[in-house]
C-alpha cells in the first residue's frame, strides 16, 4: 500500500464568516460548525476557542486531541468506520493540516482527562503546546449516561477534525512524503539482506474511557491482527480513552505515530519494515494470554528478526507488555519495548507492575509520578477545579491563585509510550 | 568566598605507601591532597580544596570494620569538611567496599555530603549504590581522568546542596531512584536505534533495567550416591597453610585449585582459611569444618559415596562480585565435567 502525505503548514487559526484554509491560516465559521455538532442530541451546547503556542492559556480537562486531515485521492475517507464509510484507507494521497489540532474539552466524564498549558513549565511536557489548537467545549445534556457522554464528545472531536480537514481538500501541498508497505513476498524480495522488523502497537481496551477503535471496531472485541502502517495515517485507529492523560495515545498520536515514522526512515537502509501488528490490553487473564500468544504467533509467521512494542497505559497493561515481550523473545525475535514509569513521587518504587529479564531493551517516556508546579495562566478554557480529582492530582492540587501542584500524570501526552517525546528517565 | 573544604579518603596504594604488602596500613590523617587528590584539587579550581586526606590499608579496613570506621570518621570530622570524596576504587574490590562503607558512614553518622566512584562491577557498587552516590568509572586507574571529570563537579553540587539530576546526566550508577530528563532524540528514534544495535549484536544501554531475579535451576537428584563421583568446592576460603596463591580475604580476584590426594584429614598444620568475613579461629584449627574432607573419606570407605575428585576449588565469597564468581565456576566446572563428576558439595559461609 502506498500513501502520499501532503503537508499544508498551518500558522494560525481565526474565527471568520467563511470556513476555509488560505495562506497557512484556518478560518472557522463557528455557527456552521456548531450546527453540525449539535446534530447530536446528547450535546446541550458547543462552544469554541483558540489556543496558540505561547498563549497564557490552560485547557482542562482535555479529552482528545486530533489532527485535521482529508483524503485527496484514493479509497475511503479519514476515520473509516467512524466518520467516513467503511472502506480500505491508506493509499493515494492525504492532505495534513500540519501545525494545527482539534482539542476537545468540557465537563469531565471520568478521572483521567488532562491538562494542556500553552506556555510556561507545563508547555515543555506536552507536544500540543506547539500547535495552533481549535478547542471544542462540549456540554452534555442533563442526566446523560457516562458512555453516551464519552461517545458524544468523541464524535464531536472527530467531526470537527473532519470538517476542518475537508477545507483543505483542493489545496495542492508543496511538501509531500511517500510511505509504502509491500506484500510479504515483495517486501522480502526488495530487501533480502536486511533484518525484518515489525511494529507491535498495544491498544488500550479496558472499558469506559479506556477504549480504542479500529475501523470503528472496539479493540476489546478484536483478536490480535495486522494492518498496513499507512492505514493508521488515515485515521484507522482512534482514541476513545483517557487513561491517565500523560500516557493516553490521543487520536493525534495515532495519526502521527512516531514509531511508524522512525521505522520508515530506516526502511531499506538498516532494516526491512515489514508491517504492523495491533493487539489489545483487555482486563481478563484469558484475553491477555490469547492476545500475547497471538502477537508472538504473528511475529513468527512474518519471519521477523525484531519487533518494536509500544504500550498504552500502565498497571494492568504492564502484564500484557511483559507477556508480549517474553513470548516474542521466546520465538528468537529481538524486542525493544517502549513504556513509561510509575516509580512514585520519590522515584524509588518499582516502575512497572510486572517485569522479566527477557525485556532487556527498554525505552521509557519518564516517571509519571514526578511532581510538577504549573503557574497560573491568564485564561483557563474549561474547568480548573478538576485539578483535584484527575489522575495525578490530589486534594489541594489547585491553589487559590490558579496555580497547580500535581504529578506529571495530569499533562496530556507527557510520558507518551509511542516515544513521541524526548522525556526519559534513569 | 572561602573555598569549600574537602576531605579525601584513599587506600595505601594510591597514597604510595605500598601495594598488597602494605594493605594492613592503619588509618593515617595527612594534610592537604595526596596522590590522585592532586587531580581533584586542580579540577576544583577556586571553588574548593582538599584540606586533608585519610589513608587506610584495604585489608586493615575490611578486617577491622568497626574500629577502622570509627577512626576514619573521627579523622574526617576533625577537619570539618563540606564534602567528602572516597576513592575512586575502579575495580579493586576491597577498596570499593571500604570506600562504600566510609561513604555510607559519613552520610549516616556525620550527616555530610559524600560521594565515591568505582567500576560498576566492583562488589562495593552493588552494595552501596543505593545508599550513596557511586560515580561509574572505568575498570582501572587508567580511567582516573574520566573519574575526576565526573566526581569533582558532583562533589561541588553536593557540597552546595544543589539539585542532583538523573544518573545519566550526573554520571553516578543508577541507584534505583528514577529521575526524569530530556534526551536529544524522541523515544521512537531511540527505540529504533536500540533495535538496530540489538539486531547487529552491538552494545546498547536499556533505559530501564528490569529488576534482577537471578534464579538457578536446581540440578537433578543423584539416584545412587554409592556410585557417585563427588567434588568439593567452597567459598569459605579454605587454602593450603600459608595461602600460597595469596587469595584475598575479600573481593577475591582469583580461585585456587588444590590437590587432596595426599590428605584424609585437614589439620592446623596443613590448611587454613583466607576468608576475612568470619571468625577464622575454628576454621584454622580444623579446616574440615568448612571443607568436609574427613567425612567424605570416611563415607567412601564405608561405600556410601563412590569416589572423590582429586582437587578442591576454593575462593573467598566475602564481597566477591557475582560476575567473578560466575567466571571462576564456569572455568573449573569444565574440569569437573571432564572428570565425570556427578555432584558437587559446595560449602559457603
Amino acid at each position: 500500500m502506498k500513501l502520499e502525505l501532503g503537508y499544508i503548514q498551518i500558522n494560525d487559526i481565526q474565527f471568520a464568516s467563511e470556513s476555509k484554509v488560505e495562506d497557512g491560516i484556518i478560518y472557522v465559521n463557528k455557527d456552521e460548525l456548531k450546527a453540525l455538532l449539535l446534530e447530536d442530541e446528547h450535546l446541550a451546547s458547543v462552544e469554541f476557542d483558540i489556543a496558540k503556542p505561547g498563549d497564557s492559556i490552560r485547557i482542562m480537562p482535555v479529552k482528545d486531541v486530533l489532527e485535521p486531515r482529508v483524503k485527496v485521492e484514493g479509497k475511503g475517507g479519514i476515520f473509516p468506520g467512524m466518520i467516513a464509510k467503511v472502506d480500505v484507507v491508506g493509499s493515494g494521497r492525504t492532505n495534513v493540516l500540519r501545525g494545527s489540532a482539534v482539542v476537545t474539552t468540557g465537563k469531565i466524564v471520568g478521572f483521567q482527562e488532562g491538562i494542556i498549558d500553552m506556555s510556561g513549565e507545563g508547555a515543555k511536557f506536552t507536544p500540543f503546546s506547539k500547535l495552533n489548537n481549535l478547542v471544542v467545549i462540549c456540554e452534555p445534556v442533563e442526566g446523560i449516561a457516562k458512555h453516551d457522554h464519552e461517545r458524544a464528545v468523541r464524535f464531536a472531536g472527530l467531526k470537527t477534525a473532519d470538517y476542518i480537514g475537508k477545507l483543505a481538500k483542493n489545496i495542492v501541498a508543496e511538501e509531500v512524503e511517500t510511505f509504502e508497505t509491500l506484500s510479504v513476498v515483495e517486501g522480502m524480495k526488495q530487501y533480502p539482506e536486511l533484518p525484518r522488523v515489525a511494529y507491535v502497537a498495544m491498544l488500550q481496551s479496558q472499558g469506559l474511557m479506556h477504549d480504542t477503535y479500529v475501523y470503528g471496531v472496539d479493540m476489546k472485541q478484536s483478536l490480535t491482527t495486522m494492518l498496513s502502517p499507512t492505514e493508521v495515517m488515515d485515521g484507522a485507529i482512534l482514541s476513545g480513552n483517557c487513561v491517565s492523560a500523560c500516557d493516553k495515545n490521543t487520536t493525534y498520536h495515532h495519526l502521527n505515530n512516531p514509531v511508524i515514522k522512525e521505522l520508515f526512515k530506516k526502511h531499506g537502509k538498516e532494516l526491512n519494515f515489514v508491517g504492523m501488528i495491533i493487539t489489545n490490553e483487555n482486563v481478563y487473564l484469558a484475553d491477555k494470554m490469547r492476545s500475547s500468544d497471538w502477537t508472538a504467533k504473528l511475529c513468527e509467521f512474518l519471519g521477523l528478526d525484531g519487533a518494536i512494542v509500544s504500550q498504552e497505559g500502565f498497571g494492568n497493561p504492564d502484564a500484557d507488555l511483559i507477556m508480549n515481550a517474553k513470548k516474542i523473545e521466546e520465538k528468537g525475535i529481538k524486542t525493544v519495548i517502549i513504556t513509561d514509569e510509575y516509580a512514585g513521587r520519590d522515584g524509588a518504587s518499582q516502575s512497572l507492575a510486572d517485569s522479566d529479564p527477557a525485556a532487556d531493551a527498554v525505552v521509557t517516556g519518564g516517571n509519571a509520578n514526578e511532581m510538577i508546579h504549573l503557574a497560573p495562566m491568564d485564561r483557563v478554557i474549561g474547568y480548573p477545579e478538576v485539578a483535584d480529582i484527575i489522575a495525578g492530582g490530589f486534594d489541594g492540587s489547585l491553589h487559590a491563585d490558579g496555580s497547580i501542584d500535581a504529578e506529571l500524570q495530569v499533562i496530556t501526552g507527557a510520558t507518551n509510550e509511542m516515544g513521541f517525546n524526548k522525556l526519559s528517565a534513569r | 568566598m572561602s573555598k569549600l573544604r574537602v576531605v579525601h579518603y584513599i587506600n595505601q596504594f594510591f597514597a604510595n605507601v605500598g601495594g598488597e604488602e602494605m594493605a594492613d596500613y592503619q588509618p593515617e590523617l595527612r594534610e592537604g591532597f595526596v596522590g590522585p587528590g592532586m587531580a581533584f584539587n586542580a579540577a576544583f579550581k577556586d571553588e574548593a580544596e582538599i584540606v586533608a586526606t585519610v589513608v587506610c590499608g584495604d585489608s586493615y579496613f575490611n578486617e577491622n570494620l568497626e574500629v577502622a570506621k570509627k577512626t576514619v570518621l573521627d579523622m574526617i570530622s576533625s577537619q570539618k569538611p563540606d564534602v567528602v570524596i572516597c576513592g575512586p576504587a575502579f575495580n579493586a574490590g576491597r577498596y570499593g567496599v571500604a570506600c562504600g562503607s566510609v561513604a555510607a558512614a559519613v552520610k549516616e553518622e556525620l550527616n555530610l555530603p559524600v560521594l565515591t566512584g568505582m567500576y560498576k562491577e566492583n562488589p562495593g557498587a552493588d552494595m552501596f549504590k543505593t545508599q550513596v552516590y557511586v560515580v561509574g568509572t572505568k575498570d582501572s586507574a587508567a580511567g582516573m581522568r574520566g573519574a575526576v571529570a565526573l566526581m569533582a563537579p558532583l562533589a561541588l553540587k553536593l557540597a552546595r546542596n544543589e539539585e542532583i539530576l538523573s544518573s545519566k546526566e550526573e554520571g553516578y550508577l543508577p541507584n534505583g531512584v528514577r529521575k526524569n530528563l530530556f534526551e536529544d532524540k524522541i523515544g521512537a528514534e531511540r527505540a529504533v536505534e536500540m533495535m538496530v544495535k540489538k539486531l547487529n549484536g552491538k552494545e546498547y544501554v536499556t533505559e530501564f533495567p528490569m529488576p534482577n531475579f537471578d534464579r538457578v535451576e536446581p540440578g537433578k537428584a543423584v539416584k545412587d550416591m554409592s556410585k557417585a563421583r563427588i567434588a568439593l568446592v567452597t567459598s569459605g576460603g579454605i587454602v593450603p597453610k600459608g595461602n600460597p596463591d595469596r587469595i584475598e580475604s575479600s573481593s577475591a580476584s582469583k580461585y585456587g585449585q588444590y590437590d587432596l590426594t595426599a590428605f584424609d584429614d585437614l589439620t592446623e598444620e596443613t590448611h587454613e582459611t583466607a576468608h576475612g568475613g568470619y571468625d577464622p579461629v575454628y576454621a584454622n584449627q580444623d579446616s574440615d569444618r568448612v571443607l568436609p574432607l574427613d567425612v567424605i573419606r570416611d563415607m567412601i570407605k564405608e561405600g556410601k559415596i563412590g569416589s572423590l575428585h582429586p582437587y578442591f576449588y576454593t575462593t573467598t565469597g566475602n564481597g566477591t562480585s557475582v560476575a567473578n564468581s560466575k567466571a571462576f565456576a564456569a572455568e573449573f566446572a569444565q574440569k569437573l565435567v571432564a572428570d565425570g563428576v556427578d555432584a558437587v558439595i559446595l560449602t559457603s559461609t
